[in-house]
């Protein structure tokens, strides 16, 4: 195997991309024809680069297990996009996006990609303006920003609380565009399950049809990978039931490498489990820490009392709160960035202050809000400031019309009123930074392979910044890949159309059948869930928001006992050949029993603690995390060698020239 | 709570379907409807019996694949929330719960609960979309003030999931409050005012092959929305319509 070339071009930053498009290779609009790329997956990466690559003029064959492309969980993003165009003359520039991103990351990601990023985040808005996505606006008529964690400008752009819906559904309307000419051929409901090499290039996947269960051949000049994160990693995740790493691990199988597996985003507001029967977490948008203060109480009794139902937390004088993040950020208070929050919410909770039955929630109140803004408001209209029903009455109204459908969201789920009583909430798996290693033009190290948004690793390092995964997801679509594949498609002119009859196309599908054919007839006792759930509660208990050598080489020993036995013990009800969810599934856990062996295995090699990857063993004596930047300012690339336990680390040395490492801090 | 489940089970889209009763016991109030199913299938395939299918997803009520059709309604008794979003707490101890699919003739079952709605993703292919180019090179976002009613307008519209809730409440198995929704948010912008009239005819064009039924004002969608997209778009795109047929 070469060693690792990130191919990042010479030149000062700012001049790099513009340097490097100038200089690769273009493909002439003739020979595009000649030229098919499957694209797995339909999110903002996949989504936006399918419908580019269409315009361009190849061939397009995309791929979603959804029914729909416009379901990608995407849809999901609720808070907004940031672009530095500093339309609120706050002194934002593509540098300090550049350089908020890569402090927020815990200077674990690459400056180049990240320069890139911050540079063609303006055009993203100017596009999905352009397509009709209706952000917010203000009165003038023009586009309205709002602030995220971890910066000190306005940059974040936003349609209410759905922003991934609007934008997504710009690129869905994109695709829509092409697949009416012709240009994409759309396969809903198909599972891509193997990667197909011809000569060690990427030339083509096996799919299932996932409603007749038909395995499929399909053959192309390069394959991009936009098959999303690994969050379902850990069972309970803000992620979507369906969502998977199966694209993404059969390529690193297959050579490529599997870069940062242990760097994972813990969303600080989510809504707390209630049961064992619980499927799935809800995130609760960032920007409530705008408004909400989140405490626990002082006291252990009190804390105890609010669990058993024997106080109301409304009761609880205010010298009897603990506003920890207040305490210990004075300078940035509730608004500290996600992985700071999380760790504290649950220090606080393994000391015993947690405030729901499980003991791991706390609380995000809106009270002080309300009477702060109802005294704004009686000012403004000239009524009385003192009269306290009055001021939460109008309190009350503003933050509806702030965070309306997200207090709906909440009563639905919890049946409590937060207007009245304080939210709680408990981190959750969200997000997952780490991913396939790519280079600049992020090709993986299978030549002909690519892996886009967050598939990949390439941007947020240890830490993702709020509102700069919808950037990256389309700005890698737009405008990053549909160049950079050019210079990769340019020996191809001549190859012509790639046969799905030959040898390697024959044996990758006999593997995947047979696999298929190993789950249905094992005709175990248990369920695909019940090794999901064990597998999710390995990974949280001992990889999760707090790490530490011993239960790092537990979790390692133990995710591989699981695996194991999900194969002599597991139950696929069902035949191969029918709409079979049982078996879908059973094949997308089978790699999650395998990514969460190396995920360990990486954790338990950084021995630093950065961003999101807190090791016990590196912390100051106040308990915040400490970098070592002497050892690890690197990218952990791993190789497949047979089994997650043996993968072969290569470093990426990250070298930092634009931007001074530093200790992050936010007190 | 007890639960009796009355649900239609369906082997595939060739197959004879029949409602089928499950009983359950021991489901708590702050399950979702979907995690009650879960248990249902648990116990199911303890007992050799084929799990029941059910389209879903992000289980937040946003991707719009949920589509159960529960006691007579479009995701369920609760207003403006999908099925994942309905919980448990909504039903008493000892009810009866039908489940069925969503039902049209353009929306296929698949198996069970799972139905075919790519009827609608062929009448965006039809015209859901602003012919511009994605490559980056358009005017500065600001160049262009859009009125802020407008776009809050337009917002609202663009809110639709696509679950087609609305065509399985409707007597006709009409998909005007889909079609009409797409149509209202591009005619309220400028960006999409430049094709409103080949994209209204075609995209209504696309919906007829399609197969949905005429609209007669009952007003069934607009109740049963998980995202509350109003009728006034439908009235916006019989305007739309008639101004580009009276054009073309």
């Amino acid at each position: 195997m070469a060693p690792l070339d990130a191919k990042i071009p010479q030149g000062p930053i700012a001049d790099k991309w513009t340097n490097h498009k100038n200089n690769i290779r273009l493909v002439s609009p003739a020979n595009k024809r000649q030229i098919d790329v499957i694209v797995v997956g339909t999110g903002l990466a996949g989504g936006s680069a399918a419908a580019t690559l269409a315009e361009l003029g190849y061939n397009v064959k995309a791929f979603c297990y959804q029914d729909s492309p416009r379901r990608a969980h995407s849809i999901a993003a609720q808070g907004g996009i940031n672009a530095a165009k500093n339309y609120q003359g706050d002194g934002d520039s593509i540098y300090r996006l550049f350089y908020d991103t890569v402090k927020g990351g815990d200077y674990r990601s690459r400056e180049a990609n990240v320069y890139r990023l911050a540079e063609v985040s303006s055009n993203i808005i100017d596009q999905c303006v352009a397509q009709g996505v209706p952000f917010a606006r203000d009165y003038g008529g023009l586009l309205d920003n709002r602030s995220f964690g971890g910066v000190l400008v306005s940059r974040t752009f936003y349609a209410k609380g759905q922003t991934g819906q609007q934008l997504l559904l710009g690129a869905y309307s994109a695709m829509n565009r092409q697949i009416g000419r012709g240009k994409i051929k759309m396969y809903n409901r198909h599972e891509m399950l193997d990667l197909v090499k011809v000569e060690g290039k990427a030339r083509g996947i096996i799919t299932r049809n996932l409603v007749t269960g038909a395995i499929e051949r399909h053959a192309a000049h390069a394959v991009v990978i936009a098959s999303g994160g690994y969050g379902n990693l850990f069972y309970l995740s803000t992620n979507a039931m369906g969502s998977n790493v199966t694209a993404a691990w059969k390529i690193h199988k297959q050579g490529a490498h599997f870069a940062n597996p242990c760097f994972t985003q813990i969303h600080p507001t989510c809504i707390p489990v209630s049961g064992e029967h619980q499927s799935k977490l809800t995130l609760m948008s960032e920007s409530l820490r705008n408004d909400g203060r989140i405490w626990v109480p002082k006291k252990k009794a009190d804390a105890q009392a609010i669990r058993e139902g024997k106080r109301k937390p409304i009761d609880l004088a205010e010298e009897d709160r603990d506003y920890y993040l207040e305490r210990r950020y004075p300078a940035f208070g509730n608004l500290v960035p996600r992985d700071v929050a999380s760790r504290a919410a649950k220090e606080r909770c393994d000391e015993g202050y947690g405030v729901n039955k499980t003991g791991e929630a706390v609380f995000l109140d809106f009270a002080d809000a309300i009477v702060r803004y109802g005294k704004e408001k009686a000012h403004v209209k000239g009524l009385d400031e003192n009269d306290m029903d009055l001021v939460r009455k109008l309190g009350k109204e503003i933050i509806k019309a702030k965070y309306g459908n997200l207090f709906q969201m909440y009563e639905k789920i919890v049946d409590q009123n937060p207007y009245e009583t304080p939210m709680m909430i408990y981190p959750a798996v969200h997000y997952t930074m780490g991913g396939v290693w790519v280079d600049y033009n992020l090709m993986t190290s299978i030549p002909g392979c690519f892996a886009i948004g967050e598939a990949n690793f390439s941007d947020h390092g240890a830490n993702r910044l709020g509102a700069s995964a919808l950037m990256q997801g389309l700005a890698d679509g737009y405008f990053v890949l549909p160049y950079t594949i050019g210079d990769y498609l340019a020996d191809d002119i001549r190859t012509g159309a790639i046969s799905t009859e030959t040898a390697e196309f024959e044996a990758a599908e006999k593997n995947v059948r047979a696999q298929i054919d190993a789950l249905i007839s094992n005709k175990g006792t248990k369920t695909v869930d019940y090794f999901h759930r064990k597998l999710g509660k390995i990974i949280w208990n001992k990889c999760g928001m707090s790490r530490n050598e011993k239960e790092l080489k537990e979790a390692m020993k133990e995710v591989k006992a699981l695996r194991e036995a999900f194969y002599k013990e597991v139950f696929v009800p069902g035949t191969p050949d029918s709409f079979n969810e049982s078996l879908a599934k059973a094949l997308r856990v089978a790699d999650f029993l395998e990514l969460g062996e190396l995920f360990a295995k990486d954790a338990l090699q950084r021995t630093e603690s950065c961003g999101g990857h807190f090791r016990e063993e590196s912390q100051s004596p106040e308990g915040e995390a400490l970098r070592d930047d002497e050892n690890f300012t690197y990218v952990s690339a791993w190789e497949y060698k047979g089994e997650p336990s043996k993968a072969k680390l290569h470093q990426e040395q990250l070298n930092y020239e634009n931007i001074e490492l530093k200790t992050r801090s936010y007190k | 709570m007890k639960l009796t489940l009355i649900i239609w089970r369906q082997q595939n889209a060739s197959a004879k379907g029949g409602m089928q009763t499950y009983t359950l016991d021991d489901v708590s109030p702050d399950m979702s409807f979907l995690e009650m199913m879960d248990v249902l299938n648990e116990q199911l395939m303890g007992q050799g019996i084929d799990p029941v299918a059910f389209d879903h997803d992000c289980r937040e009520g946003i991707c719009g694949s949920c589509s159960m059709f529960i006691n007579g309604e479009a995701h369920g008794p609760d207003r403006l929330i999908t099925t994942c979003q309905l919980h448990m707490r909504k039903f008493k101890d000892g009810d009866t719960i039908h489940i069925e699919p969503f039902r049209a003739k353009p929306f296929p079952v698949i198996k069970d609960l799972v139905v075919d709605r790519t009827a609608f993703d062929r009448i965006q292919h039809a015209g859901g979309f602003v012919s511009v180019n994605t490559s980056g090179n358009t005017q500065d976002a600001n160049s262009l003030p859009i009125e802020k009613q407008a776009a809050d307008k337009a917002f609202d519209a663009a809110a639709c999931i696509g679950c087609g809730a609305c065509v399985a409440s409707c007597k006709n198995a009409s998909a005007m409050l889909f079609v009409s929704a797409k149509v209202s948010q591009y005619a309220l912008l400028p960006q999409g005012q430049v094709e409103a009239t080949d994209r209204v005819l075609n995209m209504v064009k696309q919906m007829d092959e399609e197969g949905f039924g005429n609209c007669t004002n009952t007003g069934a969608c607009e109740v049963e929305c998980p995202k509350g997209i109003s009728l006034e778009n439908i009235a916006r795109m019989n305007r739309e319509y008639l101004t580009a047929n009276l054009k073309g």
